[in-house]
């Protein structure tokens, strides 16, 4: 996927502080990310998202504790309608749906958490360091960006599925790496602004060694792009994780997973449409649910929370 | 080359004289770091494929591996030869045309890929036909009726299925038309990659749409951003203080200027779709590229997947190239900014 979405309607494509405010005391009672997300937490598209997402992640948490049958177990024939026995019905194998489907969501959950915050800390660090070196470094650096943003995320992933197999690890790692490019664009962009202020030149006067500047003063300044930025990957994380697993490239079989049981239910969509469609609806609603946090976060951050009769 | 107003908010003289030469100059230098680009991704493509540490041949054939079809696979891919003539041979092939032969089944990759590409490209092109001309007008409908009820909706939906996973909303307009609920349209294609897909339009008719419903919501918030943007700017006050109609005004002032950051999501937008049929061709079992891939990388067919990469990658590469040239060619501020 592509990354127009940090830049809500296209208004800018830094953040940009609120227009007449005084420049932001740097160290004041609430941090600005403590503020952008009390003004995101006021839009009704954050409650949302916010809502969505509790209830798909309680499903993934506690849905194995819930499920009334093993994942593994027949139940029943292939592919029985909902009714007594299996209130969901069965899958291709006669398993029972509802227990695979509350035990699946679990682990598109944490290989995505686990692939955002990866790629986060390494596009992050990328990012900061180009930023902050600045000169042929810093072009070297985003030139060969540029060069991973020349696949397709799902390309990426394949080409090293292909030579390693189908490893958890492994997807968590390059569904990363295809994201810490995409990151590290941004914190360069927002990092950059920051490195020209003074108190980042009185830090290097000082003698500040170079790590304690890029953690401890510009990272503080730019956590919440960050953030925006990170419920973003976050979002495509998920569609990718459950995509790899959808094409069979992810857990493998008899493990219950959202994208899996999609694929391996699918040829028998007319007669018991249900071991697909939850899973779909499951991951339809949580990514919509994270989109619409990343962007209530977007609008909080650049202001278009406050109205239009202010601009 | 039309020239929107914006010459007129701009009172540095115009040196036009410099102009051909700067975009000769531009072009060509894009054209250079493309190549650039191409060669790189080729070196992360062999390294990622064939020169892993370790037995290539042993890791492509797993348990079927005798030491006949081991040293046939290793012959196949001169993996008894060092690494560097390994890569010269393979992006010499690739170069000249000649792309080696799948493992699978031993066809040239070239024929067996040639339909496919023929196939998806169909698919890709008639998805981008209907989808540009349609985002671009729900983007600036959507900022000229900005905040009325047409805007509210599309901006939820376009947010809505901006988030959703593109194997998602394929699934789910299965679930919709295939099966239960409106029962008109076919699944899945079942047609065999020889045949062109315009003979079977019905079974291009679900994957297109998915492709449309996944690109459209990006292009059409670029350009309902940056048309409002435009509608707000004094060169646009102007036209409409000099009593121009609101018709025209939009037409020869706001749309040429709003639509140039539209280009660039638009390339980027197409050379997404050549990585997004990968999943929607799976999930319709279209004949084409996406499929391909896929199924070589479950049965680590080398040549195929090599092949595969480098071409979507060059999709890529050419279709930002073109943007940036496009960027250049129709913005006439970037045109004299250029030396």
């Amino acid at each position: 996927m592509t990354d127009q979405r940090t830049d809500v309607d296209g208004m800018s494509e830094a953040p940009v502080e609120p227009v007449s405010s005084p420049p932001p005391p740097r160290r004041s009672k609430r941090s600005p990310l403590a503020m952008t997300m009390a003004r995101a937490l006021r839009l009704g598209r954050t409650k949302v998202g916010l809502a969505l997402v509790t209830v798909l992640v309680a499903v993934a948490a506690f849905g194995p504790l819930l499920a009334p049958e093993s994942t593994t177990a027949f139940v029943g024939p292939p592919y029985q309608p909902p009714g007594e026995g299996a209130v969901m019905g069965t899958d291709f194998l006669g398993r029972d749906t509802l227990s695979r489907f509350l035990a699946g969501g679990r682990s598109v959950l944490i290989l995505s958490l686990l692939a955002t915050v990866l790629g986060l800390i390494a596009g992050v660090a990328i990012g900061l360091i180009a930023a902050y070196s600045r000169g042929s470094m810093d072009d070297v650096i985003m030139r060969s960006m540029d060069i991973v943003l020349a696949f397709p995320q799902i390309v990426f992933v394949l080409l090293l599925v292909s030579t390693i197999g189908p490893k958890l690890w492994l997807l968590v790692l390059t569904v990363a790496a295809t994201h810490a490019p995409r990151v590290a664009r941004l914190a360069r962009g927002a990092a950059l602004e920051v490195v020209e202020r003074d108190f980042v030149k009185a830090a290097e006067v000082l003698g500040e060694p170079r790590w304690r500047i890029l953690l401890s003063e510009i990272l503080p300044n730019i956590t919440s792009p960050l953030m925006v930025e990170a419920s973003l990957r976050l979002t495509y994380s998920i569609g990718l994780v459950a995509a790899i697993s959808f094409l069979g490239f992810g857990l493998q079989p008899p493990a219950a997973d959202w994208g899996l049981m999609i694929n391996e239910n699918r040829v028998g969509l007319t007669v018991q449409p249900w071991p697909v469609a939850l899973p779909t609806l499951a991951i339809a609603l949580l990514t919509i649910g994270t989109n619409l946090i990343a962007d209530g976060l977007a609008r909080a951050l650049i202001g278009v929370d406050r109205g239009t009769a202010e601009a | 080359m039309k020239k929107p107003a914006i010459e007129s908010s701009d009172d540095r003289p115009v040196k036009t004289r410099w102009v051909p030469h700067g975009i000769t100059w531009f072009i060509l230098r894009r054209v250079l770091l493309g190549i650039a680009t191409l060669f790189i991704i080729s070196l992360i493509v062999f390294g990622a494929t064939q020169a892993l540490p370790g037995d290539a041949a042993r890791a492509i054939l797993g348990r079927e591996a005798t030491p006949q079809k081991l040293a046939a696979v290793r012959k196949q891919l001169n993996l008894n030869r060092p690494v560097t003539d390994q890569y010269r041979e393979w992006l010499g092939g690739i170069v000249t045309g000649d792309f080696g032969r799948s493992l699978a089944n031993q066809l040239p990759v070239s024929s067996f890929l040639g339909n496919r590409i023929v196939n998806s490209g169909f698919l890709v092109l008639l998805s981008a036909v209907i989808s540009i001309p349609l985002s671009l007008l729900i983007g600036s409908l959507g900022a000229l009726w900005r905040d009325r009820p047409f805007d509210t909706v599309t901006s939820i939906i376009n947010l809505a299925l901006a988030a959703l996973p593109e194997f998602v909303i394929g699934v789910g307009l299965i679930l919709l038309f295939a099966t239960s609920v409106f029962q008109f349209l076919p699944a899945v294609s079942l047609i065999s990659p020889d045949t062109p897909v315009w003979e079977e339009l019905e079974f291009i008719v679900l994957p297109a749409l998915t492709l449309i419903l996944a690109v459209t919501p990006y292009i059409s918030r670029i350009m309902r951003g940056s048309m409002i943007e435009v509608l707000e700017s004094d060169y646009v006050e102007m036209a409409r203080l000099k009593g121009l109609r609101e018709r025209l005004v939009i037409s020869r002032h706001a749309l040429p200027n709003g639509i140039i950051p539209a280009i660039q999501v638009t390339a980027l937008q197409l050379a997404y779709l050549a990585g997004g049929v990968v999943v929607i061709e799976f999930v319709f079992t279209f004949p084409g590229i996406g499929q391909a891939l896929v199924d070589a990388v479950a049965k680590r067919d080398l040549p195929i997947i090599q092949s595969l990469s480098m071409l979507i990658a060059g999709v890529y590469v050419v279709l930002n190239l073109l943007a940036d040239v496009a960027t250049i060619l129709i913005s006439p501020r970037l045109r004299t900014s250029l030396r």
